[in-house]
């Protein structure tokens, strides 16, 4: 839970991370970088933003979902509650102004720009045993979100206990009047970004969606890219 | 709560000067009904459901606004939630007793049945494909899987504060409390489900607070479908809009009863449903 900003944090996905991008992204965060990185297709990656730091998240070929938790990095038994936060702002879907919120009650991260509309934290995260409820015992080995998370919070000591409702970022999950709810065709596109500012330091953890079921990913999971600034 | 906040109201104060005193005024209080107390034995429990028998009950609790219980419940046992005034608001965790790092997934629960709106013939599923409880029976029909529990800052803006130990304890300290006695933790608490208080999804992702029937009695029906520790807080839901910390008393009635059978209509209802049912039946088999 120590990781500086500027470096890749040794939780990075070393094993399958692809070189970090030296070109700024296409409309530059703003702030100095201090952090950029392609997270390859499938792969899961953590970093520790602080606070008033600002992780912009793009959707770099489009209709990407990307899996993510926040933990706080001084207490990670505090961490982001998908409750808290659709109850603090009376309403399920996530955009600019939204202010993620922990299980305590404590602002983590503001959503202070967003380009794709709004995103999903009520679909929660895939796993290889709900695939197989979803679409059959066939899609029991699949890559999965969960063994994303669970592999990647390993790294902190942390496991299963420590999994939680997500955030899906540019995932599309519509409630009809009668309840009726589902992940369907996404409202993102390639260039489609979020910026998320800390409020506190943060332990920001992600799965790079490898479904390949359902129309979350386009059924072709791509990378994306994540960049962290702060003020000059 | 109030039960026990409310002193019992004494003639005049005993003279408890000596231990066999003591012992003595302390024994006369044996055998004192409240509104909020379980009964034991549980057989003695009155007003069960029709065709049960009374050596079948496992389990008779009422609590109160802000009280909580957790038990362990067999596979097969029928567990009765009673909204027995028409204001109860049963927040509900549910865990796999024999290895609590399986829960309930919330998110799992409404995306699999592709509905988010709880009912009759719906299950609750753990994290691991396999179903926890099913829901056999349901006269309310106004339930939240969105809005999950109160905590101490969120009571404290409605009602001033919201410690533990204070007039209006909050969902999450509950919980945490049922849980600590079962070896488990804060970081064991995911999100929950609340029984009898509606939130409904508006076209634009924007939430309104139904709230509930209001009939006295109106009851949900969990079937355990593995052997389930079952968590239950009877405090506000977190968007009831009422200025006063309001929660009426929510009996909690577990009988024995069956594992459901092959062609039971809760488990074949949908490929979903059947294929959580099998994940559960081929985890009993080893």
């Amino acid at each position: 839970m120590t990781a500086a900003a500027p470096a890749p944090p040794a939780a990075t996905s070393a094993a399958t991370s692809a070189p970090v991008t030296k070109q700024p992204p296409a409309e530059a965060p703003p702030g100095r970088i201090v952090y950029d990185f392609v997270i390859p297709a499938r792969a899961p990656w953590s970093h520790v933003v602080r606070r008033d730091q600002t992780l912009r998240v793009i959707d770099l070929e489009g209709n990407q979902a990307v899996d993510c938790i926040l933990y706080s990095a001084a207490d990670p038994a505090e961490r982001y509650s998908s409750c808290e936060t659709i109850a603090a702002q009376r309403n399920i879907f996530l955009t600019t102004g939204t202010v993620l919120m922990s299980n305590e009650g404590n602002a983590m991260m503001t959503l202070t720009a967003d380009t794709c509309g709004r995103h999903d934290t009520t679909g929660g995260a895939c796993s290889c045993e709900s695939n197989t409820l979803r679409y059959g015992h066939h899609t029991k080995h699949q890559h999965a979100c969960v063994d994303n998370f669970l592999h990647e919070l390993g790294k902190f000591g942390l496991g299963k206990r420590d999994m939680v409702s997500n955030i899906n970022w540019f995932m599309n999950v519509p409630v009809e009047a009668d309840g009726a709810l589902g992940i369907v065709d996404g409202i993102s596109g390639s260039g489609k970004y979020l910026d998320l500012r800390a409020e506190m330091d943060t332990l920001v953890v992600i799965s790079n969606c490898p479904q390949i079921n359902n129309p979350c990913n386009g059924f072709n999971p791509t990378p994306v890219r994540v960049v962290v600034t702060e003020a000059n | 709560m109030t039960q026990q906040q409310t002193p019992v109201p004494q003639q005049q104060q005993p003279n408890l000067s000596t231990p066999l005193r003591a012992r003595d005024h302390a024994r006369a209080q044996g055998r004192t009904l409240v509104r909020a107390m379980p009964t034991i034995p549980a057989s003695d429990a009155v007003d069960v459901p029709p065709g049960v028998a009374p050596a079948d009950v496992v389990w008779d609790e009422t609590l109160d606004a802000g009280d909580y219980c957790a038990r362990v419940l067999k596979r097969g046992t029928r567990a009765r939630l009673i909204d027995l005034d028409g204001d109860a608001c049963a927040n509900v965790l549910l865990y796999n007793a024999d290895r609590p790092v399986e829960r309930l997934n919330v998110a799992d629960t409404v995306k699999v049945q592709w509905n988010a709106y709880l009912g009759p013939g719906n299950l609750l599923l753990s994290d691991m494909g396999r179903v926890l409880a099913s829901i056999t029976a349901d006269t309310s029909g106004r339930h939240d899987t969105f809005c999950g529990a109160s905590n101490e800052r969120s009571n404290a803006r409605k009602y001033g504060h919201g410690e533990n130990h204070g007039p209006h304890p909050n969902a999450r300290d509950r919980f945490a409390l049922a849980l600590a006695k079962f070896g488990l933790g804060r970081k064991d608490i995911p999100a929950n489900v609340n029984f009898f208080k509606h939130v409904k999804v508006e076209p634009d992702g924007s939430l309104t607070f139904v709230g509930g029937v209001g009939a006295k009695g109106e009851y949900v029906e969990l079937r355990a479908e593995m052997n389930v520790l079952l968590v239950v807080a009877n405090t506000p839901h977190v968007l009831d809009p009422r200025p006063t910390y309001t929660a009426s008393p929510l009996r909690v009635l577990a009988h024995r009863g069956p594992v459901t059978p092959p062609d039971d209509p809760v488990r074949t209802a949908t490929p979903e449903a059947l294929r959580a049912f099998e994940n559960t039946e081929d985890y009993y088999l080893s």
